[in-house]
Parts: structure tokens; sequence; C-alpha cells
């Protein structure tokens, strides 16, 4: 008996939960993964899960809040629909990764417990001690080990996707992998792809992601024609452990358990930090935003930890940028129940132990907001139409993408530990669109097409193949090249973006990748051949590195993570409260001609040289309208009054 | 190429072998050293250079790795003579230690595949003898998860730290290498089904164990712990185990595996015992 199937790229939170909720509906799915999924870079997200709970609830908490906590989080650059629906979602996500068996730590009373995340006032947060990915990433994988011991699921692990296979009406109808072992190419069939392949970390050389991170995966689908939107929205977690081979997160649980963010106010202070006196402390997040305190939204909390460095000249160390973060006053039993694992790597890899002396941590490339292009069909009440099959498909049908390689639900800036549930929510949600996909009758099955579509496009992969181990050996190291691009990358692309930096950026990566094309291989060889999947990662940054630094330039304006001090807001600072009225008028005038230009999605498409071409596109906040985003702005309460009135009296015409 | 090392080189000596069932050979390489090093920094340098420290030009060392943070279990290697993650071996204490040399092989209780890379799917095969999930009624949302103690959630999160390295395997005694070799004409899936009958009869070893154990002591897994309880009686079960006790010294996140042994012991005793009464 012919049946549907479907291929799932790539093995983390969202694979694997699409993977198990199309087993099961009944579909055979086929998972390929540049690792053991165990290993995904899943299990690197360290401090929780976010949802409205029981006790958030009885304090005034509900889904509507978790939604717009998430939309004014992200600058409202999301569309409203899917993250309404994740947030309702949510609650129901928990329980259920509960009874998976993620080992979520636990009140007195045997309950979840919770902490609190920033960007929201309340404690939304499940988590496992400080390995919540990790837990929450075995739980799917056994689900999924489950589903295979059952027959439904192939896992091809260490193998790697090439690139889509299209028919001759552009639809897809499969992929073509590779073993990274046997270096055998082969086609997989498909009745619909599902990309889940995540961040695109490596592209700025190191950072909090994993060596799977390429975004190779996303380009190569980009390179094949869906869209890619976003690119420019790159979080930058402001607290990370530098290293020589990567850039190691330490979680925003730190601050949600009280560590606090400080320098000495005398530069380059030579004193040991539990030498250095209280009142001699700057307690700098705490100071300028009272209310969130070091809980402050992550784009903030980098520029912030960033400008005490460069602008004010307060960096804790001379020859490398860092502040400290400090845990030292929390009692060490609650340290090593809530933060144990998180404290145990800084021990590790520094050698000191933070429970006595503060860390140093500066921050990192951490997450890509932007990703593919994809749909969503929406109800009229605003949220999700469950079950339809448009639901994260792109613009090849066929083809879907979810989890961090997509471009919903965080906007601007992604809040913390949201990223887990989105993964979770896209691949439940997606799993149950694309098993209602399978259903349509009226649809050649994959198995039963023609298998020269399927050889031609083997062939095709073959072909580069082989020409890249043919390659003279005359060219430049790919190593060396990675090493260049992650280092433009990160100096123009980052927490502070100038337009000529930018610009010049565009000339120097374009020339990298100029290099890249003729780079040679120092192995030659045709057994598990880890030079290959190396320099063909490192040719497939390009697009996207060029995709976030000319969406980067275009945006001429600061939203969430993208941030360009040429278009700051001004503060509204005068004494005269008149004149300060008059001044948070002009503040909401500008809010409100920016939005009309900026308040867009970009996308991009590849032209037929490869290169990005621009275009923007309207997003959905019909649920809830956008309003400026406050946290700590001089005057800020002036431009919110003034803001009031105004939404008050459109709400009244 | 200097012969010698100077203070701004380390000499690192890795265990080379091109693929399944060939010799191995070791190669020595200087790496250009920087603070804040790790193994996974020098073997990224030696794929960089490509280049031995006699001047011989080389295909770069392959090696297994992703999170690089301990927590995915990826990189697991021997060195100097210590089974570890690689990630975590700080270049600095290497040096402190032997200041002459640092030695990379691959482990030798699974088929090496390349250099430094090996097939640890036998550990994956293992986790579907032991059923190690939970056979929930289905996704679907189903109200609340069952309510459980403090105490309990802290034994099962170090059990669930399992990031199945396999370094408890590398120092165990009773674990013993497979390395099959496909037969002629025998397809993809008859060498996975001849493989993983092997396998199923071999010693799984103390992470499954603490598996069962985790599993186990679920609300939902307790259901169906008898399952799992057979799996651990069966051939290549618990009885295996030699009580060396090397497995919990080497764990990387510190679980305590010979606790697990002992527990399940127990539970294995009383479930034979149950079954000749029962039959």
């Amino acid at each position: 008996m012919t049946k549907p199937n479907v291929v799932v790229v790539g093995g983390g939170l969202a694979g694997l939960s699409a993977t198990m909720q199309l087993a099961q509906l009944g579909v055979d799915v086929d998972v390929v993964s540049l690792t053991p999924v165990k290993r995904s870079h899943s299990c690197c997200a360290q401090g929780g899960i976010n949802s409205v709970n029981n006790l958030t609830r009885q304090l005034g908490d509900n889904e509507w809040k978790h939604f717009d906590d998430t939309v004014y989080g992200g600058d409202f650059l999301q569309h409203q629909p899917p993250v309404n629906e994740m947030a309702q979602w949510a609650p129901k996500i928990i329980e259920l990764m509960d009874r998976l068996g993620v080992t979520f730590n636990r009140t007195p009373e045997g309950f979840r417990d919770q902490r609190r995340f920033g960007g929201t006032l309340y404690a939304r947060t499940a988590f496992a001690g400080a390995t919540t990915g990790q837990q929450l990433l075995y739980a799917l994988d056994e689900q999924v080990r489950r589903w295979e011991e059952h027959g439904h699921v192939t896992k091809h692990e260490f193998w790697e996707y090439l690139g889509p296979v299209l028919d001759d009406s552009g639809e897809c109808c499969g992929c073509v992998v590779q073993d990274l072992v046997s270096m055998e190419i082969r086609a997989l069939r498909a009745d619909a792809l599902v990309i889940a392949s995540g961040g695109c970390g490596l592209v700025y050389g190191r950072s909090t992601m994993s060596m799977a991170c390429t975004g190779s995966a996303a380009s190569r689908t980009f390179q094949a024609g869906v869209r890619y939107a976003n690119g420019e929205f790159i979080q930058v977690h402001p607290t990370a452990i530098p290293g020589a081979d990567k850039l190691r997160l330490m979680s925003e649980s730190a601050r949600g358990e009280g560590g606090r963010v400080w320098v000495s106010r005398t530069p380059q202070d030579s004193r040991h930090p539990t030498e250095i006196p209280a009142k001699e402390r700057y307690y700098f997040l705490e100071e300028r935003y009272p209310k969130y305190g070091n809980l402050v939204p992550r784009d903030i909390a980098t520029r912030e930890i960033f400008n005490v460095c460069t602008k004010e000249g307060l960096s804790v160390e001379k020859d490398r940028m860092c502040v400290y973060l400090d845990v030292s006053h929390i009692e060490r039993g609650e340290l090593d129940r809530k933060l144990g694992g998180i404290l145990e790597i800084y021990e590790k890899f520094q050698g000191v132990d933070p429970r006595e002396v503060p860390m140093k941590i500066f921050p990192a490339v951490h997450y890509s907001m932007g990703g593919l292009w994809c749909d969503y069909e929406r109800t009229a009440e605003g949220g999700l139409n469950v079950g339809s099959p448009r639901n994260h498909e792109t613009n090849i049908p066929g083809i879907y993408a979810i989890g961090e390689c997509d471009y919903h639900y965080h906007g601007g800036n992604r809040l913390g530990a949201n990223s887990l549930i989105a993964c979770i929510f896209t691949g439940l949600i997606t799993g149950t669109g694309v098993a209602n996909r399978m259903k349509s009758n009226d649809r050649q099955l994959a198995v039963e097409r023609d298998s020269s579509l399927f050889d031609r496009a083997c062939q095709a992969k073959q072909a580069d193949y082989k020409a890249l181990l043919a390659r003279d050996g005359q060219g430049d190291n790919p190593y060396e090249i990675h090493q260049e691009l992650g280092r433009v990358m990160t100096e123009v692309a980052t927490v502070v973006r100038h337009n000529p930096d930018l610009e010049q950026a565009l000339t120097k990566v374009h020339d990298l990748q100029e290099r890249a094309k003729t780079c040679s291989l120092s192995d030659t060889g045709n057994w598990t051949n880890q030079n290959v999947v190396f320099t063909r990662a490192l040719q497939d940054m390009f697009p996207l590195a060029k995709t976030i630094l000319k969406g980067a330039l275009a945006r001429d304006e600061c939203r969430g993570a993208h941030y360009k001090p040429e278009f700051t807001m001004p503060h509204v600072d005068a004494e005269d409260s008149g004149e300060r009225r008059r001044l948070a008028e002009a503040w909401c005038d500008r809010f409100e001609e920016n939005n009309k230009k900026w308040l867009k999605s970009t996308i991009a498409k590849l032209d037929a040289n490869g290169e990005p071409e621009l275009s923007y596109e309207e997003v959905d906040t019909s649920l809830i309208p956008p309003r400026p985003r406050l946290y700590g702005i001089v005057g800020g309460e002036m431009i919110e009054e003034v803001w009031n009135e105004r939404s008050r009296g459109v709400a009244n015409e | 190429m200097s012969e010698t090392t100077s203070l701004r080189e380390f000499n690192v000596k890795v265990l080379r072998q091109d693929g399944p069932n060939q010799p191995s050979y070791w190669q020595r390489f200087a790496v250009p050293y920087e603070s804040d090093m790790n193994v996974i920094s020098a073997l990224q340098k030696i794929a960089s250079m490509s280049r031995t420290a006699d001047g011989e030009v080389v295909s770069p060392v392959a090696w297994d790795c992703n999170c690089l943070e301990e927590v995915c279990g990826a990189c697991t290697m021997v060195i100097n003579g210590k089974v570890r993650q690689a990630c975590t071996a700080l270049v600095d204490q290497l040096l402190e230690d032997n200041p002459e040399m640092i030695e990379l092989s691959p482990m030798t209780k699974f088929p090496v595949i390349r250099d430094l890379m090996v097939d640890r799917s036998r550990m994956f095969a293992t986790l579907k003898k032991i059923k190690a999930w939970l056979p929930i009624d289905s996704y679907y949302d189903l109200g609340e998860a069952a309510r459980q103690t403090q105490d309990n959630q802290e034994i099962a999160y170090v059990l669930s730290k399992c990031m199945t390295c396999g370094c408890c395997l590398e120092a165990c005694p009773q674990y013993l290498k497979i390395e099959l070799a496909r037969q002629e004409g025998e397809s993809d899936e008859e060498f996975h089904a001849r493989e993983t009958e092997v396998f199923f009869r071999s010693f799984m070893g103390a992470s499954a164990i603490a598996q069962v154990d985790l599993y186990n002591t679920n609300p939902i897994g307790q259901m169906n712990s008898r399952d799992r309880l057979e799996a651990l009686v069966s051939e290549g079960g618990i009885q295996v185990c030699g009580n060396a006790q090397n497995c919990v010294q080497v764990c990387p996140k510190e679980i305590p595996l010979t606790t697990s042994i002992a527990r399940m012991g127990r539970a294995a005793t009383v479930h034979t015992l149950k079954q000749w009464f029962d039959n």
C-alpha cells in the first residue's frame, strides 16, 4: 500500500514535536539530522519555558497578557494571530511536557515551580534545573524513538540536507540528502518537507549556538526560492562567557533568580570584585530601569552592557570588554538547586566559583528572530485556524518552516523562555496542518512519481560535490574565510549598526564569497569528509550574511534588536511641563510616522545572480495596536500620557 | 614548521584511523597557543592547519562535537588516557599535568568511523530495548500532569541529565566492543536488524540501567515499569554488571550510577521472584 510521507529536516524541539504529532496522526516521517537528534542545539536552552499558569492567573495574568508581552517585547514586528494562538496553547503544552516526563522543578506541595524572566512582570517560566531545553529535547527524543520502534519514523542521523526537489510546477516532492559517513547522495521522496533546522549563529563566527547552527539548511531552501524574512533581526544575548571556540550562554535565569549586573564606578578597578563596597558599585540596569531592573528585555540589557563598556569606559577588564553578573549574594543551597547547571558551566570553563565571585560576562549573538517566510491562516477571532495546511507553509507549496528557522513569533526581539514554547508549538500545529495536507486526494503521491525527477536532482548535487572535491589546492583556507566573515559580521551587524559600516561590510562579504568559491579543501577523500561539510556550509552562509546586512542597511530606524544610533528617538526631558508636553506630542507624531514607514517585515528573495532583493510586507497588528516601547525612556510617563489620550481618541471615533 | 614546542605552541598527538577496520597511527601537531583554549579549539586549529608538526600536509582530523557546553554528549574521547568530553578539557589544565603533550584517541568500546569519531548507535538502540519513554495516551490536551515531590524531582533530574555520551561504558570492564561487518548482499535494513539483535543481547551498561531507574520512578512510568524490568533482567541486562564501579567515577554529569544500579538490582530481584510466584 502506498502511503504519504513527510521529511523533517532537523531534530531539535520543533522538528521532533512535528514528527511525533505526524506519527500520532498516522503519517510516516523521515527525520534528517546532522547529529543524533538527542544532541541537537535545543539542549543548550537553559532557563525555561513560558506560559500563563494557575499562579500568575490569580495575580491578573492571562493568555492575552503573555501575547501582549511578546508583541510589545518584539516591538510589534510580528503578525499577531500566530503569537496569540501560541500564548493560548502554552499552558497546555507545559502540561503535555510534564506528562512526557520532563523533570520540572517542584514546589514543596508538588506543583511546578516558576520563575520570572525578562520583559514581563509575572513568574511565567517553568524550568527543569538550568537545563530546561535539554530536558524538553529528551522527552521529545524519547517519544520519537517510541514511534521509530513502531516503524512510523525513520531517522537519518549524520545525514545532511542538500536542498529540496521541486517538480515542473514548482511544488516540492522531496529533497536530496547526503550520508556524512559514507558520503552517499540520495533523494528522499516526500509529500511535504518540513524545515526545522534552527538558527544561523555561525554566520557570526563565534556565538552561543552549537556547531550545527550554520544556517545551511535554511540557506539552501532560500536558494531554492523560499523567501527569507526579517533577517536583520539577530538577538544578541546580554550575558555570555567569552571563549576561544564559542561564547557560552549564561542564562537569563541567573538574573531571574536575583542575579545583579554591575561594574565598579572606578574604571578598570584593580580591586577584587568582592572587595568593592556596595556604594562604589554601579548597578546600572537597576538605576536606569527601576521597574524591570535586571530583567529588562534582552535588546535593552545588551545595549546597556555594551554602552557601559564602550561609551562609558567602565569595562571591568582593560583588554577585554566585560561586566559583572553577580549571584554571590544568594544562598548557596538555593543557587545549587535552581541554577546548578549553569553555574557549573561557568565553573568548568572559567575555573572560578560564581557562588563566591561575580561572573564576568559580555553580550554574544544568540538567536535569529528572522527566518524562512511562511504563511498562516487566521480566524476571524484573531487566532490560527488549527489544522489548516497553510499554517507555516512557505511560498513553495509543500515546504514548511518551523522553530527558530521560521520568522514568526518574536518580531524585532525575542523574550526569554519564549523560544522553547514557540518551537514546540510550531511543531505541533504544523504537524496537524501537514497531516491534513496529506488527506487531499488530488495530488500524486511522491512515491508514485517518475524517478527521473529525483535522479536528476541527485545528479546535480553529485556534480557539485565532485566539483568541490576536484578543486586544486591553490585557493584560500575555508576556516580562515569563516573567521574573517565572523569578524566582519560581529563588528557591524550586532548591537550597534551604522550605515557606512554596513555598506563596507557588504563589499567585504562579497569578496569573501568570491574567495570561498575557489577555496581549497584539505581533504579530498570520499569517507566522513568533514572538510566538505564545512566548506559547503560556509558557502551557504553568504546569501544569509548578505540578507542580514542588506536588511540592516535598508532599515533606517531602531526596532527591537536592530539599533542605529542615528535614528534613535529623542528623550522628552524639558523642565517646563508645557514644553515637555509639546515634545511628547512631537515624539508621538514621529513614532506614528516611523511605524507607517517601517512597521513592516523585510522580505528577501534571491535574484538570478543569487543576490538578495528586498521588499516589505505589512504586519497584522489588528489585535493589539502598536504602542511605544518605553522601557526606561526619559520622559516616558509624559509620552505614555499623550499616547493614551490619542489611543482613546481613536477608540472613540 | 618548527620541530620543537616553544612557549607559543603546544603538542597534540592524535591517534588517527582512516576508516573502519583500518590500521591506526599517531600524528603529532604543533598548535599555536591562545588563552582560554579547550581541546575543541585545538582541534579546530588542527583542522585549519591540516599539517603535522613535521610539516607534512594531511587531511584534517575528524571528530564529533556540537554544543561545546557539555550538554549534548557528542565530543567524548580519550584525552591523556582518560575518557571525557573534549569541550570541558581545558588546554591550560592539561598542560599543567603534562606540558609535553596532549594525547587524543577515540573511545575503544565503539567502532571507529574515522579518527576520533566513533559509532555510538548501540547506545541509542539500547534505549529502545529498555523502552526509555513514557507511553502516554496521546499528545492531545488531557488535563494536568501528576504532582511530584521535590525529592522525586531531584532524583529524576540528575538521572535525566544523562547525555548518552558513553563515558561510563568506556570505563566499564564488562562493556565490550561490538563491530559488525556487513555481509555480502545484505541490505541496509537487514544489516540494521542483525545489528540491533546483537546489540539487544549484549550488555546494556550503566547509562541504560540508570534510565530504567528514571522511567520507573515517574508516576506514569510506574504504570508500565514491568516492561522495563523485563528488559533489565533479559540477556545483556543488569546481571552482567561486575560492580567495578568505574562508571560513576567518569560520568561528566556526576550521575550516581552505582546508586541506580543497586536500586535496580533490588527491583530486578523482586521482579524475578514475583514472576516465579506468578507462574
